[in-house]
């Protein structure tokens, strides 16, 4: 029997207060694909519930743990009591390989102010500062970020003026994230804060050209479970010379040059759009959506790049690769989409990877039944063509939206609009563009955004897939029903899942956790078997 | 190396923690809320702080970990949390139905100064709290104390909240663990149940924690204390504290309330320290120590004589929790160990008094420090400086471990690339036992894997 969606909202619905129904019954959208291009609007980017049980975090996660602590070598001082320090520490799997034995890498290292009552009443910037000396005299960075946690906004601590005052006295680059915990509504403002920060601390502070020819940036990478480094290799064999990631594997000096690129293509659409946006504007940088999850998708993006470059070596070079690449894929996706083929998906994560992921169980015959993003905004869903529209609300206002304009020296525009009106002419050459989650799902599946623990037990009752996935708060609950959960922030500590190998990976996982033997066993040979609840019926 | 920056030398650093040996309170109190039955723990402040607790907790027990959180924006930072948690309150109830809220603090809304009791109440007058249903709370500031503060700061609002002064007297002894495993929590249980003694132990995280697989989520797994056995507990006869730093807190506050008078121990890991908690319930429960108590106690007596040429003189560095230091410590002393290096980021008072107190005239030389940067950066500094032979700590010791090529055994919170904490237990005799083979095996596994090949060992 399969599930109504529309009869299955409605249920969900019921037991919520009346405007609690209202607010949820726009973020709960049943897709369709309109006769305009359009599919239904949701309501996404706004507060979760109190009490609701969200998987969402907070802004400072999203400033120092998403985006600036990948980079190995700014060394990142958190302002404030012990714990945010402490939960980020180490805990996203960005890897992350130096150059040498010698190079710096402060990764594996956790700063912070540690800030007791004294420091709350009287006020933590003399601490800050004295934090900061102390940083600089034992580890010797190039630059150091702060990183300001919730009661530093409260009791009026000026982290930026800090920063500025140890600039001067130290003599290395010093900046100050106002990043605390309740800036926004979920981690996206801390994406936006710490972009603004990249854009006005690092990038363009080193001038050096390289000259090979095809010079790129990846942006809102990660390098989770070594992701990064797959597309590394690939990137390196077609010839393609990346300048800086944002922010896998990156140093301080990578991003500062990374105005010195000719392509920016961004992955991780919601965490760092603003930065390929400003360097466009300030330097002339077109930028391109990409996705490098799943095969196909890793295969498409290459060519695009082919195309953006215009240069049939690199073409012929990228096609090399990709046919020796799609010929070790192939053999593993046939193998697992013979056992996986029609199995059933669900995905609650980030504000990319919730649509990326699809790809990849595409490729095996699995289906995408429901699916939406933590802190995913509308454009994220519908498309960036919904952009114009959006209203601003009182939560996003307070999150600084630089004014950028053409660098008078610098602004050197990478193509023509007439190249670019060219380029665009071909089909799936569309610059600064994302066309959203919604437009690339079925007809009827559900988009559901910032899903609550509640919510996710009635549509997991309701349609019973073969895999969920989530994050490690999701995971065990889940699979206490006996659903296998595939965290998608940590990979379960696996991967990596991009580009062609991780395709294999991620094939190869998929096809382990759906097939394990152990969800069979769950009642003893000395009870009756376990009902499965019904599915919602279909009208 | 992983962590290439660390020298030998140290710098007196007044201002900066590296790499800490503690973390912050509220996630304490919501481990300690995970061990009352029924109940959700809360956050009030922002969703970071209930995200990243859950995902500790989470990382730790390989099970889910629910609660949920009053959801600060820069409104509620502005003009007050009241209007959040009350809407929380409400949301929690509709949806999750638990017996109890148990709401936390967190260092947002203790700056802003949010008046807890005063929003309860509010939420009481205003029908939100349905009959029969409770929602307590403890201040858990992040910037005073650490995790275990905040253990024992909701330990102690147990007590305050629900513990009955009115409650029929009974030969019950009330056992409050401090911060151990759900697989301690079990054992002592089962301790008391061997020796005939009735028991109320909370918080009680077995059967939460350590939840069977059986193809259904239960929100509420079957474990945990329940309000009525706390309530009854204020008609305890007696009642034992374990670990100062998690448990002084309810244990006095059970006895000012409810007048059970209280005895505090020290958490009874290793040899001494369960022989101190055994001697004390059979003496206030006036039962009998049955021989198999006694036995598993001679075993462990047994194998510590067998197997004691590993283990003489072995320096050790470690790092955790104070409570659970001071116990392990007095144990790797009595195994003729010796524990150099101590560290816990905790801010203890007498912490150094009770290190030395339990190695007597032993380890001199040894150094402690808790508080303020007592931290792993400083511990990897010591070793640096004069190397150990084992290293035990949380899971963060490993990069130290590897760098310095040092055994390592994972102990304390977090643990969060290995299982088997949450399902055998440290404390007590079969505690002691598994410490013991963990230390054992540490040391023996790095002689066969060192050792030449003429001085391989067959047996050992």
């Amino acid at each position: 029997m399969s599930v109504d969606p529309r009869v299955l909202k409605e249920e969900i619905l019921q037991i919520y207060p009346k405007k609690l129904r209202q607010k949820r019954s726009e973020s709960i959208v049943i897709n369709e694909h309109r006769e305009d291009g359009s599919v239904p609007e949701i309501k996404a980017n706004v507060r979760s519930n109190p009490g609701i049980i969200t998987q969402r975090g907070c802004t400072y996660a999203g400033c120092k743990g998403v985006v600036i602590g990948p980079s190995r070598d700014i060394l990142s001082l958190v302002h404030g009591p012990i714990g945010c320090s402490f939960y980020a520490w180490l805990t996203r799997r960005n890897q992350t390989r130096p150059e040498s034995l010698e190079a710096q890498n402060f990764i594996n290292y956790c700063l912070s102010t540690d800030m007791q009552e004294e420091n709350i009443v009287f006020g933590g910037e003399k601490k800050l500062k004295e934090a900061v000396r102390e940083a600089f005299h034992l580890f010797h960075p190039k630059a150091i970020a702060i990183f300001s946690t919730c009661p530093v906004g409260l009791i009026g601590d000026d982290v930026h003026a800090v920063a500025r005052e140890m600039k001067a006295e130290l003599g290395i680059n010093i900046f100050g994230f106002s990043c605390e915990g309740y800036r926004g509504v979920s981690q996206s403002a801390g994406h936006h804060i710490a972009n603004n920060g990249l854009f006005k601390h690092i990038i363009g502070n080193d001038e050096t050209e390289h000259t090979e020819r095809f010079k790129i940036n990846l942006l809102g990478e990660y390098n989770i479970g070594g992701d990064g480094f797959v597309l590394e290799d690939i990137l390196n064999r077609c010839g393609i010379k990346q300048i800086s990631t944002f922010s896998g594997n990156s140093t301080y000096a990578t991003m500062a040059n990374s105005h010195t690129a000719d392509l920016n293509l961004v992955m991780c659409h919601r965490s760092i759009n603003y930065v390929a946006e400003m360097m466009e504007k300030r330097f002339g940088i077109p930028w391109m959506k990409v996705n490098f999850i799943g095969a196909t998708a890793t295969a498409k993006s290459l060519r695009r790049i082919g195309e953006y470059f215009e240069d049939d070596g690199l073409k012929a070079r990228i096609e090399e690769v990709i046919a020796e690449e799609m010929a070790k894929v192939e053999v593993v996706q046939a193998l697992v989409k013979s056992r996986c083929q029609g199995k059933t998906a669900m995905l609650f994560v980030g504000g990319s990877r919730a649509h990326h992921y699809q790809q990849l169980f595409t490729e095996i015959g699995m289906k995408t039944v429901v699916a939406g993003y933590e802190f995913g905004h509308r454009d994220d869903y519908e498309g960036r063509k919904v952009l114009p529209g959006l209203k601003v609300d009182a939560d996003s206002k307070n999150i600084e939206e630089i004014d950028v304009v053409p660098d008078p020296e610098r602004f050197r525009p990478r193509r023509t609009p007439e190249q670019i009106a060219r380029l665009e002419a071909m089909t799936e050459m569309e610059f600064r563009d994302y066309v959203g989650m919604m437009p690339e799902m079925d007809s009827d599946a559900m988009v559901i955004d910032d899903i609550s623990h509640y919510e996710t037990e009635r549509i997991l009752e309701a349609y019973r897939p073969d895999i969920f996935c989530a994050g490690i708060k999701e995971k065990f609950g889940v699979q206490k029903m006996g659903i296998p959960c595939k965290q998608l922030h940590s990979y379960d500590y696996g991967g990596p899942y991009a580009g062609f190998a991780g395709a294999i990976n991620f094939f190869n996982d998929i096809d382990r956790l759906v097939n394990m033997k152990i969800w069979r066993y769950a009642t003893p040979p000395w009870q009756p078997p376990t009902e499965q609840p019904e599915q919602v019926a279909a009208d | 190396m992983l962590l290439r920056h660390t020298t030998d030398e140290v710098l007196e650093r007044t201002s900066l923690t590296i790499n800490p040996a503690k973390t912050c309170q509220p996630v304490g109190a919501m481990y300690a809320a995970l061990g009352l039955h029924n109940c959700l723990p809360h956050s009030h402040g922002s969703q970071g702080c209930c995200s990243y607790h859950r995902s500790a907790l989470t990382k730790h027990y390989k099970e889910p970990v629910m609660a949920a959180s009053s959801s600060f924006t820069e409104g509620a930072s502005v003009f007050g949390g009241q209007a959040n948690l009350l809407q929380a309150i409400q949301t929690i109830f509709t949806l999750y139905n638990p017996d109890v809220i148990a709401v936390h603090t967190t260092c947002l809304s203790e700056t802003i100064g949010d008046d807890l009791v005063q929003i309860i109440a509010k939420a009481v007058a205003e029908g939100k709290v349905p009959e029969g249903k409770h929602v307590i709370h403890a201040s858990t500031p992040s910037y005073q104390g650490s995790h275990v503060t905040g253990f024992s700061n909701m330990a102690k609002a147990l007590v305050t909240y629900f513990a009955d002064p009115e409650a029929a007297k009974s030969k019950q002894i009330t056992l409050l663990p401090g911060w151990v495993e759900p697989s301690d929590m079990r054992e002592l249980k089962s301790l008391a149940a061997r020796l005939g003694v009735e028991i109320a132990l909370y918080p009680d995280t077995s059967d939460v924690l350590d939840a069977p697989h059986t193809g259904k989520h239960e929100f509420y797994p079957r474990g945990g204390a329940t309000v009525e056995q706390i309530k009854a507990s204020g008609g305890s006869q007696a009642a034992i504290g374990m670990g100062p730093s998690a448990s002084q807190a309810s244990l006095e506050a059970l006895q000012s309330k409810c007048g059970v008078p209280g005895t505090l121990l020290e958490l009874p890991i290793g040899l001494q320290a369960t022989d101190r908690f055994i001697d004390t319930l059979r003496n206030l429960a006036g039962v009998a120590v049955p021989q198999s108590i006694t036995d598993e106690r001679g075993r462990l007596l047994d194998v510590i004589s067998d197997m004691h040429q590993y283990l003489h003189g072995k320096r050790v560095a470690i790092f955790g929790d104070p409570d659970q230091l001071v116990s392990l410590v007095e144990f790797l002393n009595l195994l003729d160990m010796k524990p150099v290096y101590i560290v816990t980021g905790t801010p203890t008072p007498q912490f150094e008094n009770r290190i030395r107190a339990v190695l007597g005239d032993n380890v001199p030389e040894a150094k402690i420090k808790a508080g303020q940067q007592a931290d792993m950066y400083l511990l990897h500094q010591w070793i640096k400086q004069e190397p150990v032979d084992l290293l035990i700590g949380n899971t963060y010791g490993k990069y130290i471990a590897r760098d310095e090529d040092i055994p390592f055994i994972r102990h304390g919170f977090p643990i969060l690339d290995r299982v088997g904490h949450s399902y055998f237990p440290s404390v007590g005799y079969a505690g002691a036992m598994r410490l013991l083979e963990k230390i054992l095996c540490a040391f023996m596994d790095r002689q066969d894997r060192d050792a030449p090949e003429e001085r391989f060992e067959l047996t050992m």
